[in-house]
């Protein structure tokens, strides 16, 4: 397969991509291509321009600062899940990363292309809306910072506008948290038919007047629940519900498998199936995977 | 618009002029004139086109040849030294890791990363490696057995 013919100018800064977008409207974006290349092949995108930021050094690495985690927009899916930084900071992160596609596409795909492109059976999007991220967005305004929540818009759709580069990813640093992310991979594309990510901090509640007077010990529960699933929603969707039901309880078994099956409220009944797997499937087994990714997250705890 | 690119594939220079949405396979068989790289998918599902790109595994019919531009490439035909070869090629000849071939260039690549990142797998380590990569033929039992082969051929190798 041929994509269509197009013009290909390669930048060596951000003020460059700017520059560059500035000057060819409608033109895309190249990062590791592995979700662009294919839509050209396909001739799903035919833009007159491509843009290669590939090779912008000041776009990659992670590092950390007092609030958390900094990951730069072209750092590719393998040095993301091979990070000892990432996995102490954010092991879901590392986790859903390690377990995109395989092992050539993790070498070429980067976080930043992964979520541009929003597509809703991609893995990132959904630990970062658990994450409570927010991404660094260089515009023909200036930059600005965009919470995960307000990122994804809909069905591969972000509020990046025509000019806009994301140029790093924040992660608030999770001290005191545990947090995992757990996915039914379609058994072919390794997709994500559901993917699952949670984030738990454990504490201690009670301890009232009334508690202390009549001497009874503090009880252990969850606190700061964070759950979001996506795969079968358009868009990475935080479980509220789930996360409501967790909250204060106690953490057991009993707990998380009453949580778990609260996410059949937060997904309604308009869900993305395909051949493979039905919407009603992937509703039948979602509570499956949250109970799988609120247990991994809180025995992360410590 | 034709752009110009330096790729080195198996360490011999090939400097041309290329439309921007050649693929970079498509460089390596017509340009660089080595057909042991196959298209098999051409959708990035198979491996069968798996190259390595600076040393490190990537679908060639993913990437762009002006994505490899002042990259080193190494195919199927770059892993034997001379005459000896590869201990990934020699195993996969006397464990039966290949039936009919097609996937095999990929597979060895794909292999090739594996061991990169992983000098003794296990069997599961391996199957995971290799999920990139489709064989019609083999039934993979014997791909496996042919990397655990190589993997310890390499280690006594360096002892
Ligand atoms: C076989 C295969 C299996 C895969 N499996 C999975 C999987 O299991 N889970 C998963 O999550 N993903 C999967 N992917 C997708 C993969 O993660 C892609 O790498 C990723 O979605 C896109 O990243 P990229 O760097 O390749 O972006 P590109 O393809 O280069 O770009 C994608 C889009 O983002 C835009 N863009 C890129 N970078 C920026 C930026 N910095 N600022 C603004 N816009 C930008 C581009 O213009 C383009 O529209 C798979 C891909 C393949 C080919
Ligand atoms: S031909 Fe490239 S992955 Fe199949
Ligand atoms: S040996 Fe025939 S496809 Fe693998």
């Amino acid at each position: 397969m041929f994509a269509a013919d197009f013009e290909y100018y390669r930048a060596g800064s951000v003020a460059e991509a700017g520059q560059l977008l500035a000057a060819h409207p409608g033109a895309k974006l190249l990062a590791g291509g592995h979700s662009l290349i294919p839509l050209l092949k396909l001739r799903l995108a035919a833009p007159a321009a491509v843009i290669d930021i590939g090779r912008i050094a000041e776009l990659r690495g992670i590092s950390t600062d007092g609030d958390g985690l900094r990951i730069g927009a072209l750092t590719t899916h393998a040095e993301i899940a091979a990070s000892d930084t990432v996995k102490e900071h954010a092991a879901a992160l590392a986790e859903a990363a390690s377990q995109i596609g395989d092992p050539a596409v993790r070498n070429r795909g980067t976080i930043g292309g992964n979520l541009a492109h929003a597509d809703p059976a991609s893995d990132l999007p959904t630990v970062l809306a658990a994450l409570g991220a927010t991404m660094t967005v260089k515009g023909s305004g200036g930059e600005r910072t965009i919470d995960a929540a307000d990122f994804f818009t809909g069905m591969m759709a972000t509020s990046l506008g025509d000019n806009d580069l994301l140029t790093a990813i924040r992660v608030p640093s999770a001290a005191g948290r545990g947090n995992a992310y757990v996915k039914f991979s379609h058994p072919a594309s390794r997709y994500a038919v559901i993917g699952v990510a949670a984030s738990i901090g454990i504490g201690t509640t009670g301890g009232g007047w009334m508690a202390k007077i009549k001497g009874e010990p503090k009880e252990t529960v969850c606190t700061d629940v964070a759950v979001a699933i996506g795969g079968l929603v358009p868009k990475p969707l935080r479980c509220s519900a789930v996360e409501a039901a967790l909250k204060d309880q106690a953490p057991s078994e009993p707990a998380f498998a009453a949580a778990a099956a609260a996410v059949s409220g937060d997904l309604g009944d308009d869900l993305l199936g395909d051949v493979f797997a039905s919407g009603d499937y992937r509703k039948a087994v979602a509570s499956v995977y949250v109970q799988r990714a609120i247990e991994a997250a809180a025995g992360r705890v410590g | 618009m034709k752009v110009p690119v330096r790729i080195t594939v198996n360490g011999r220079l090939f400097e041309r002029e290329v439309e921007p949405r050649l693929l970079l396979v498509h460089f390596i068989r017509v340009f660089a004139e080595l057909t042991g790289t196959k298209v098999g998918c051409d959708t990035s599902q198979c491996g069968s086109c798996t190259v390595l790109i600076d040393g490190v595994s990537a679908k060639s019919c993913t990437t762009l040849a002006v994505q490899a531009d002042g990259a080193n490439v190494t195919t199927i035909e770059g892993l034997a030294d001379g005459e000896k070869l590869h201990a990934l090629q020699e195993s996969f000849w006397n464990k039966h890791g290949l039936q009919c071939g097609f996937c095999t260039p990929g597979m060895i690549l794909a292999s090739h990363e594996l061991l990169r990142t992983n000098a003794s797998p296990s069997d599961d380590e391996i199957r995971h490696g290799l999920e990139g990569n489709i064989c019609r033929c083999t039934g993979y039992q014997n791909i496996v057995r042919a990397v655990k082969d190589a993997a310890e051929a390499t280690a006594a190798a360096d002892k």
